[in-house]
């Protein structure tokens, strides 16, 4: 699939990507193909260098060292025409507003050579309701709704999406991720980052674990779920809690009660799920890199 | 539920090709939303439009009688003052604030993301910055001629000269104010007292609440290097006599140098706020 690297082909192309601030590396040398039309999650915990490569992908950001192109541009010298193809839902949260939520989607349309209908993309965020209320007014997940709204009022071909349903409700972000797989499903090219597995899961196509500002692993959910056929059998002995990793569990579990002819103490047998999978990832990470420091899994 | 389900045709993410809205229309589009959100924040529209009326009135009551012989009253020295230093203070120090502000609560960060071009963005808040000094020298007139009985302008040309200078006045110092925030990279608080500094040294010695050509010649040297005292002297022109001439420091109203100085001003502000302005601290954090 990514082998030709640079061709039209990817809406997002990165490689060995290098940023530091004061001394501290966020970005460790990253390479990211992503095609177009595809959902793609960059997964990790606060402090991995999700933003940051976000934002210097959206030109928001310099970099220190490496290639970036993004629509076939490199955004460091980035365009006006280049900016009206790519919408970008931010991380931060709003301070103020004594704007309507109608106003500020119609103001956002404006500066877009080709918008979206204010009102349907108000409609398609879920907020015909809200749509004469001011934005101070509104809830956090509105609030965030309206950045989503605005992110795509331009008709963009890439979407950047930081953590975008940070502080929603169960409710909220099942709608979040239909409007969000309406989208990818009309051809949009999304660029998610988030700390929440299931949401990689329910909407990425391929998903980047990132752990102290590099690549930990890199594929389908289903992949990096990975070893999905090797279990851990646990049981209790005199000494403690035994563990073993095994392919063929029930074989083993058969031999185990076999030898005592008893019932087994503490006997449990686990799968690896992505979680597991993902944890096991950062603590690697996180023992390889002890400089990257502040790597704490928030989960 | 997400509204409306995706008829055929509806999100369809075609190229977004086409010409990108011109900066004119771009800045028509951000003068209007900045003019409503100013005037959405009422404590902050009372307080604009109160405090150089209230010092109008203040000053008005304070000094009485004539400046010297010259037939002028110091309350109609005070209109041409307090109108040059009301411009003042509603564009460059309200944009200087506002700008810090648009950083401080997110507004710059979602602009940025956009084709909005930051020439567009400056010539919103200039938009606002000459509303709000509109409306604000017409309440100072009002109140001046109704409860002060000081005259309005006399002739057309006065009336013309008000206008460019209002305009000018208005366009520099709005540019210089965005440069200065710009350049410092205030957060919301510091702003205020930023901006705040050089406005209050400048209307003390440009000419606003004493007679320029009473104060100390090095201070008035010194004034004349920035806009406020060109700003105060065009507006004397326009509200006192022409007799009035003679007490200035050059013996004339010097419009044709009023235009210069501020010409040069408007074109620094522009340039500094060019090479400062980011729509977010790159490199920050």
């Amino acid at each position: 699939m990514a082998n030709t690297i640079g061709e039209p082909a990817h809406a997002v192309r990165v490689r060995g990507l290098r940023k530091q601030y004061h001394g501290k590396t966020a970005v460790d040398g990253i390479d990211l193909d992503i095609e177009r039309g595809e959902v793609f999650a960059l997964l990790g915990p606060n402090g991995a260098g999700k933003t940051t490569t976000v934002e210097i992908l959206e030109g928001h950001r310099r970099r220190d060292d490496g290639e970036v192109s993004v629509l076939g541009i490199d955004p460091a010298g980035a365009n006006r025409a280049w900016r009206a193809r790519i919408g970008i839902v931010p991380q931060s949260d709003w301070a103020t507003g004594e704007l309507t939520v109608r106003e500020m989607v119609a103001q956002y349309s404006a500066y877009f050579p080709r918008p979206r209908d204010p009102d349907e993309v108000i409609a398609a965020v879920g907020m015909t309701d809200q749509a004469g209320k001011r934005l101070r007014r509104l809830s956090g997940g509105q609030r965030r709704r309206v950045d989503v709204a605005i992110g795509i009022v331009g008709r963009p071909e890439l979407l950047f999406l930081d953590e975008p349903t940070t502080g929603f409700d169960p409710q909220a972000r099942r709608q979040f991720w239909e409007l969000i797989s309406e989208l990818s499903h009309d051809g949009t090219t999304i660029l998610l980052t988030t700390h929440y597995l299931d949401e990689a899961e329910a909407l990425a196509r391929r998903v980047a674990v990132l752990a102290g500002g590099r690549i930990a692993a890199l594929g389908t959910p289903a992949d990096l779920g990975g070893a999905a056929d090797e279990a851990t059998v646990s049981w209790l002995t005199p000494d403690g809690t035994r563990s073993v990793q095994t392919t063929t569990p029930t074989q083993f579990v058969m031999q185990l009660a076999g030898s005592s002819g008893e019932e087994i103490p503490g006997l449990s047998v686990t799968r690896a799920s992505l979680e597991d999978r993902y944890l096991e990832l950062i603590e690697a990470a996180d023992g390889q890199e002890p400089a990257s420091g502040k790597i704490g899994a928030t989960r | 539920m997400i509204a409306a389900a995706p008829e055929a045709g509806r999100i369809q993410p075609e190229p977004a090709a086409g010409r990108l809205p011109s900066v004119l229309r771009q800045a028509g589009v951000r003068g209007l939303v900045e003019v409503k959100l100013f005037f959405r924040q009422r404590e902050a529209v009372v307080f604009t439009f109160a405090l150089p009326i209230i010092l109008l009135l203040l000053f008005g009551e304070i000094f009485h009688g004539q400046i010297g012989h010259t037939g002028v009253s110091f309350r109609q020295y005070f209109i041409a003052g307090i109108t040059a230093s009301g411009l003042m203070s509603t564009t460059f120090v309200s944009l200087g604030v506002s700008l810090a502000a648009d950083r401080d609560d997110g507004t710059l960060t979602r602009l940025a993301g956009t084709p909005l071009s930051p020439v567009g963005y400056f010539a919103g808040k200039a938009i606002l910055a000459f509303v709000v000094a509109l409306l604000e020298i017409v309440a100072l007139l009002a109140v001046g001629v109704g409860v002060l009985g000081l005259h309005l302008p006399s002739t057309s040309g006065r009336w013309l000269t008000l206008a460019w200078v209002l305009v000018l006045g208005a366009a520099t110092c709005s540019l210089l104010g965005l440069a200065v925030s710009s350049a410092v990279k205030a957060n919301t608080r510091s702003a205020v007292a930023v901006m705040n500094l050089p406005y209050l040294v400048l209307s003390f010695i440009s000419g606003v609440y004493f007679v320029f050509s009473n104060l100390p010649t090095g201070l008035q040297r010194v004034a004349a290097i920035f806009p406020l005292k060109w700003i105060c002297q065009g507006m004397r022109s326009v509200f006192l006599p022409n007799s009035f001439q003679i007490q200035e420091a050059a013996h004339s109203w010097e419009l044709g140098r009023i235009a210069l100085v501020l010409g040069a001003w408007l074109v620094a502000s522009l340039l500094i706020c060019i090479r400062t302005f980011r729509w977010q601290g790159m490199d920050r954090r």
